[in-house]
């Protein structure tokens, strides 16, 4: 019952999406609104209101149309293939940062919750490695990238972007983690210690299931940042294959086929629900650990 | 009655020996004395309630004596070994005032718990942990989660797992004190018969007079500030405890004379029933 309330509400919201679009799209001028725009002045003023043209706002059946439609005249895979073709790898791509950033994550939770100096000193750098603005880190990222001598190692350009991805995977895991293990009450503690249990034993009894629903919360977001992450890791070292160059490509198509560009974007979209929806799994197989004790 | 046999029976040294004990807490200045001057002896198989009003360090003596704590200056022996070794060598069980219950785990697997913990293997301790659920009476709530029960019932599921390794000792904190008034006096008629069965020693801490008179073969009277013990009586009322005893005025007469031991001066019966 609450299900299908709740799949209904999520209907709502998109039926709610397509009325606004298409319904500012009819009713808005097609040049958009601009004030204070200086006569005879070309791009002053500021445009309050976007334009409505096709160019601006394609028809959302346009966008879905063009999804049916060849890539591009010289390709002539359909739309929709080479979307998914990019995703996949942008997914792949994702899906090992998100992997590399959990356990990461998790070591750094580990060695935290462990020695309470280690908290104190690495707690900081952590937080503080998030302000580093990604764009700003990714080249670098590829530049030592290239630099690994590949007869040693090899060191594809998608490993780059992955680890650019675990990057800003790690972080909600690290601190969610670490809150998670903290977590155990006191009388659980106590409980463990009356058993004689060691540290590892109540890592593994007590302090790693206790810290199940605080991980959680923390994966989803983490794998949505891994998502957005390996995009915006692709776009900064133009990796081709994946969406993100995909959707760069595509933009600078947009004033001859404007409803292009949505077609990557629709395949970013579908990348960040299935991130999400697998973490929401994770939750259900893992429904028994997110219990809470009812009180006496 | 295998199910109940204990470790050793028939331990020649006292279960616990308590002397000297002292405990403060926080440092000089703002220091706080918990107990002052504790000696108490409890044999082996001997069921003793410890009683007093808050602060008066009834739990902080239990807590000494599991080694949850360690006292200030004084010596705790259980078994006569140290409280520490005893702790290490699973010598009691133990239950609080909260069940304590993990929440992920079925009742089965809560039962199991010291056992797993202790690298029993699967089938012995599956066995026993249904062997204790009948006997707490949760059999048909055994793949139950702890907040699908009762507050009751997850009492049930602390005693039982405190009963697990059979141990010679039993220390139980407050255990009914979350419970309502039929449920803690069908747990204490239960409590008061796998005590006698099982012949293992009980330290119980409480602040019902009646539940202490109705379990204890000897209740311990304790006073805050400085905590210490003021008085102890023998409770003759035999081994068994059975539900009719809390009728009888041989029941009542102690419960006044441990009402007078706690209020320091004799008390009208005018109140009682």
């Amino acid at each position: 019952m609450r299900r299908t309330l709740l799949w209904t509400y999520g209907a709502l919201g998109l039926v709610a999406v397509v009325l606004l679009w298409e319904g500012y799209k009819a009713i808005g001028p097609a040049d958009g609104v601009v004030v204070g725009a200086v006569e005879g002045e070309r791009g002053s003023g500021f445009r309050i209101l976007p334009r409505t043209n096709d160019r601006s706002m394609p028809h959302l059946w346009a966008m879905v149309a063009r999804l049916f439609a060849v890539t591009s005249p010289g390709d002539p895979t359909p739309m929709w293939l080479s979307v998914l073709q990019a995703a996949l790898v942008t997914l792949g791509i994702a899906a090992l940062g998100l992997a590399i950033g959990l356990v990461i994550g998790s070591l750094l939770a580990l060695v935290m919750q462990s020695w309470r100096i280690a908290e104190w000193g690495v707690l900081p750098w952590v937080i503080l490695s998030q302000t580093i603005p990604l764009i700003a880190f990714a080249p670098v990222m590829n530049s030592i990238g290239v630099q690994i001598d590949k007869t040693i190692m090899p060191w594809p350009q998608w490993l780059s972007v992955a680890i650019i991805a675990s990057y800003l995977a790690f972080f909600p895991i690290a601190v969610g983690a670490l809150r998670g293990l903290q977590a155990p009450e006191r009388a659980h503690l106590e409980l463990m210690r009356v058993y004689a249990a060691g540290g590892f034993t109540t890592l593994r009894k007590l302090r790693i299931p206790a810290a199940v629903p605080y991980v959680l919360p923390a994966l989803r977001l983490a794998a949505a940042n891994a998502v957005i992450g390996a995009i915006v890791a692709e776009v900064s070292m133009s990796m081709p294959g994946g969406i993100g160059r995909m959707i760069i490509g595509l933009a600078s198509q947009a004033s001859t086929d404007p409803p292009a560009p949505w077609s990557p974007i629709f395949g970013a979209v579908a990348i960040g629900l299935i991130a999400a929806g697998s973490v929401g799994l994770l939750g259900v197989i893992l429904r028994n650990y997110r219990r809470g004790e009812a009180t006496a | 009655m295998s199910q109940f046999a204990t470790k050793d029976v028939q331990a020649p040294t006292p279960a616990v020996r308590v002397v000297g004990v002292e405990k403060t807490f926080g440092r000089r200045g703002k220091a706080v004395k918990a107990l002052l001057d504790v000696d108490l002896t409890i044999a082996a198989g001997e069921f003793i309630s410890l009683i007093g009003p808050s602060g008066c360090g009834k739990s902080t003596l239990m807590r000494l004596i599991a080694d949850l704590d360690a006292p200030t200056s004084g010596t705790i022996e259980v078994f006569g070994k140290s409280a520490r070794q005893a702790r290490l060598d699973q010598d009691y069980g133990i239950a609080f005032q909260q069940a304590g219950l993990l929440p992920w785990r079925t009742v089965l697997k809560n039962i199991a718990l010291p056992l797993e913990l202790h690298g029993v293997p699967y089938a012995e301790r599956a066995a026993r942990a249904e062997e204790l659920a009948l006997l707490v009476g949760l059999g048909e709530f055994r793949d139950h989660r702890p907040d699908q029960l009762s507050g009751g019932m997850q009492q049930r599921v602390a005693i039982a797992r405190a009963l697990a390794e059979r141990p010679r000792l039993l220390l139980m904190d407050e255990p009914f004190g979350a419970l309502d008034e039929m449920t803690r006096e069908r747990m204490q008629n239960e409590l008061a018969r796998i005590a006698h069965q099982s012949g293992a020693a009980v330290v119980f801490v409480t602040h019902s007079i009646p539940e202490a008179v109705f379990l204890a073969d000897r209740v311990v009277v304790m006073s805050p500030r400085p905590g210490r013990i003021t008085e102890t009586l023998d409770v003759p009322l035999g081994e068994e405890r059975p539900e009719g005893l809390r009728e009888s005025p041989e029941f009542f007469e102690r419960v006044t004379a441990v009402r007078e031991a706690l209020h320091g001066a004799p008390v009208r019966r005018a109140g009682e029933a």
